[in-house]
């Protein structure tokens, strides 16, 4: 293999990879220690640590669809408008005049198995009580995690504004209308009046907060694009980041004492 | 709708590679048995059982009403007329309190492959109906369907090895996970592990989206409203809940108890065995109250919420057409009419014609004194009265403030089967009504 040779000992490739091919024992450790992404796990890990009966990869697999989310979701965006002339129209384009017509559907059911992958990942740290001290907080940051990888399915369901859309989100949203105290429709809303005046109208509720308007429409579309696309990214991002660096802190994944 | 044979040539394709792909998982299973495990007993089973299934395929591919296997209509029909809400609850909660308390039997690999065998065999013949697989085949519904048999699986999983823990800790041996507890190199063992992960979940998933185009319907129409109109599938059993409770109750506070019960339990569980392995024995409370939590209230409710309520939210059984026009009658009662009207035989107490609104507000509590009462009783004095009696031991470990935080969040989750079971007994509807202040319960 002279090209490989070559290029193997050229100053460019020598610049990217700090160490010869991972052979021997010297060079794998050398390895996980100098290369950005592999420096996220430690050099040598408990067998039972990962074995895949103990953590079912869960963890890691909900990463990885994350990142394919990631990657497919920006290609969408290069193709999608989120306003109620553009929205329908341009998904339907991309169903039937696109080449590589599987875009969405990457996206679609990559999502739906990312949310599905959480429920499992989570059911595996319960179920090896691996949310026992010291690792409590992580479980936390986990929970936090649930709940945004929900939001961001759920604020990606109106985006092609077709019937499922619109009416899964209406319906969704409607429970903001009841929310005690700041829901137009909730228990006790009446309390919070000045004067006379009611301060929670349906102008002004919970669910005005999130729809951005009376009722689902381009306010809400335009809401929910930059949240889905931009905001809660972003924070699963930050949280995904704090969760990795504890599962390191904490000592590792979870083993018998 | 298409006529049945139309159908039926639908889906035949389908049917044929279905039947297919579990004769090859069992011949494959029998070969494994045949040379690695040397159970030719079991071997020969599955041989058979991959045989009978490609007759099954063969059948299924000619796509004729007379030949294609399926469920009698006679079968069909009973299923229909015996499911409902009642029964599914029931039988789920039955159905895994059986699994949990024969744990040690359902684990056996040949008896978990058996299950499973016979769970295909039926998904497969159920397929074959027109009504069914028009929900089941919705293709924002696949994902639960993948979901109830990863559950199931991974379940399966682990309680296999709590199951081998469990006795190696009564014979006071450490549990599996301690015999691997020498290091090796994350580059290869892990690095390459995840890599195959990577390519298998990628070629799944693409694999997933060639043959299943997502769903577009019609543009957005603010008038024209779906029946059923349905949140996403993941948020049904909320949905689910509205069922039984208003929805300041079951989309706003459940959920938001749901998520602080669930980043609460590290600092409620002061249990510290059982901490990295499988283990049920050493943790029985936990896992229960978990499981019931997480497999009855959560997934089953998903389950009935996505594949048996149709319009208008009403139950269909799994092979009953959704027929708008379906119609239940409700004669469900709130608590003060039973108790002022149907027990004291009296009026609704009201207040008089110009009442001050501290005079209307007595008024109120008056009428609504007995859910009152319940409910206080319920929340506040059930917790010390728990405490002094059955729950004595976990009082004195927790402290007053985790056991407190605890007992309401445990009898706040058990507030949804209660009104269940007080809904299908006595038809109650709400036990607190006040629609002066939109508060009803
Ligand atoms: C976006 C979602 C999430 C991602 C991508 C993620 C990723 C991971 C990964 C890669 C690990 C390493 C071990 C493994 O793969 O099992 C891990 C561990 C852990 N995760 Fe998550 N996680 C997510 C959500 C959650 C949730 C919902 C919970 C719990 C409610 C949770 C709690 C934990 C805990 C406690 C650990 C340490 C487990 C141990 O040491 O055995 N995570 N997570």
């Amino acid at each position: 293999m002279a090209i490989g040779e070559t290029i193997r000992n050229s100053q460019i490739w020598k610049s990217i990879f700090r160490h010869p091919m991972p052979l021997d024992r010297r060079n794998r450790i050398v390895v996980m220690l100098t290369n950005f992404f592999l420096h996220l796990h430690p050099v040598s890990i408990k067998k039972q640590g990962i074995a895949l009966s103990f953590t079912w990869c869960m963890g890691g697999v909900t990463f990885f669809l994350f990142l394919v989310e990631t990657v497919t979701g920006v290609l969408l965006m290069f193709y999608y408008r989120p306003t109620l002339e553009w929205a329908y129209n341009d998904i339907l384009a991309l169903r039937d005049v696109t080449s590589l017509g599987i875009l969405r559907e990457l996206h679609r059911w990559g999502a739906h198995a990312m949310v599905i992958t959480t429920w499992l990942h989570m059911y595996r740290v319960f179920l090896t009580g691996s949310y026992k001290p010291p690792r409590e907080f992580n479980w936390v940051i986990g929970v936090i995690l649930l709940l945004l990888t929900l939001l961001l399915s759920f604020t990606g369901y109106l985006l092609p504004w077709d019937q499922l859309a619109i009416w899964a989100i209406t319906v969704g949203s409607n429970m903001a209308r009841a929310t005690p105290i700041l829901g137009y429709e909730g228990p006790g809303q009446q309390l919070l009046s000045i004067g006379g005046i009611d301060m929670i109208t349906d102008g002004s509720d919970a669910r005005f907060g999130l729809l951005g308007a009376r009722f689902v429409g381009e306010e809400t579309l335009n809401r929910f694009y930059v949240l889905h696309c931009i905001a809660i990214p972003l924070a699963v991002a930050l949280l995904l980041a704090i969760h990795f660096w504890r599962v390191r802190k904490d000592g590792g994944i979870s083993g018998p004492l | 709708m298409h006529s049945p044979e139309l159908f039926l040539k639908d889906v035949s394709g389908f049917l044929g590679g279905y039947y297919a792909a579990i004769a090859i998982a069992n011949a494959i299973a029998a070969l494994i048995l045949w040379q690695k495990k040397n159970q030719p007993g079991w071997a020969l089973v599955w041989t058979v059982f991959a045989g009978v299934m490609m007759v099954l395929c063969g059948l299924a591919l000619t796509g004729s009403p007379s030949l294609v296997p399926a469920l009698p209509a006679a079968v069909r029909a009973a299923v229909n007329a015996l499911s409902g809400p009642v029964i599914y609850t029931l039988g789920t909660t039955a159905l895994l309190v059986i699994l949990f308390v024969f744990r040690k039997f359902f684990v056996q690999p040949m008896v978990a492959w058996t299950i499973l065998n016979v769970s295909l065999l039926a998904m497969g013949l159920s397929m074959a109906d027109a009504n069914f697989a028009s929900i089941v085949m919705k293709p924002d519904n696949v994902p639960i369907v993948g979901l109830v048999f990863l559950l199931a699986f991974f379940t399966w999983v682990a309680t296999k090895q709590a199951v081998v823990n469990d006795e190696r800790i009564a014979r006071g041996e450490p549990p599996m996970e301690k015999l691997d507890d020498e290091k090796v190199l994350v580059w290869p063992d892990l690095v390459y592990t995840e890599l195959i992960c990577m390519v298998a979940v990628s070629a799944f998933l693409l694999a997933w989206a060639i043959l299943l185009q997502a769903p577009l319907e019609e543009p957005a129409s603010s008038v024209k409203t779906p029946n059923p109109s349905k949140a996403p599938w993941y948020f049904l059993g909320l949905q689910e809940m509205l069922v039984y409770f208003d929805p300041w109750y079951a989309g706003v506070v459940l959920p938001s108890l749901v998520i602080f019960g669930l980043m609460a339990i590290p600092y409620l569980d002061y249990n510290k065995k059982g901490n990295g392995y499988y283990s049920i024995a050493e943790r029985k409370f936990g896992y229960l109250t978990f499981q019931f939590g997480f497999l009855e209230l959560w997934i089953t409710l998903i389950i009935l919420g996505t594949f048996l309520r149709g319009p208008n939210w009403n139950f269909f059984g799994p092979f009953e057409y959704w027929s708008p026009y379906k119609v239940e009658v409700l004669n469900n009662v709130d608590l003060p009419q039973m108790f002022w009207v149907n027990l004291l035989d009296r009026p609704l107490p009201r207040p008089p014609q110009g009442a001050g609104a501290l005079t209307q507000v007595g008024y109120i509590l008056l009428r609504e004194a007995p859910g009152l009462l319940i409910m206080g009783a319920y929340l506040v004095l059930l917790p010390p009265l728990l405490a002094v009696t059955i729950f004595r031991g976990f009082f004195k470990k927790m402290g007053f403030i985790r056991y407190m935080v605890m007992m309401n969040l445990m009898l706040l989750m058990l507030t949804l089967p209660l009104k269940m079971i007080l809904r299908w007994t006595v038809n109650l509807k709400y036990i607190i009504s006040i629609p002066e202040f939109s508060l009803n319960f």
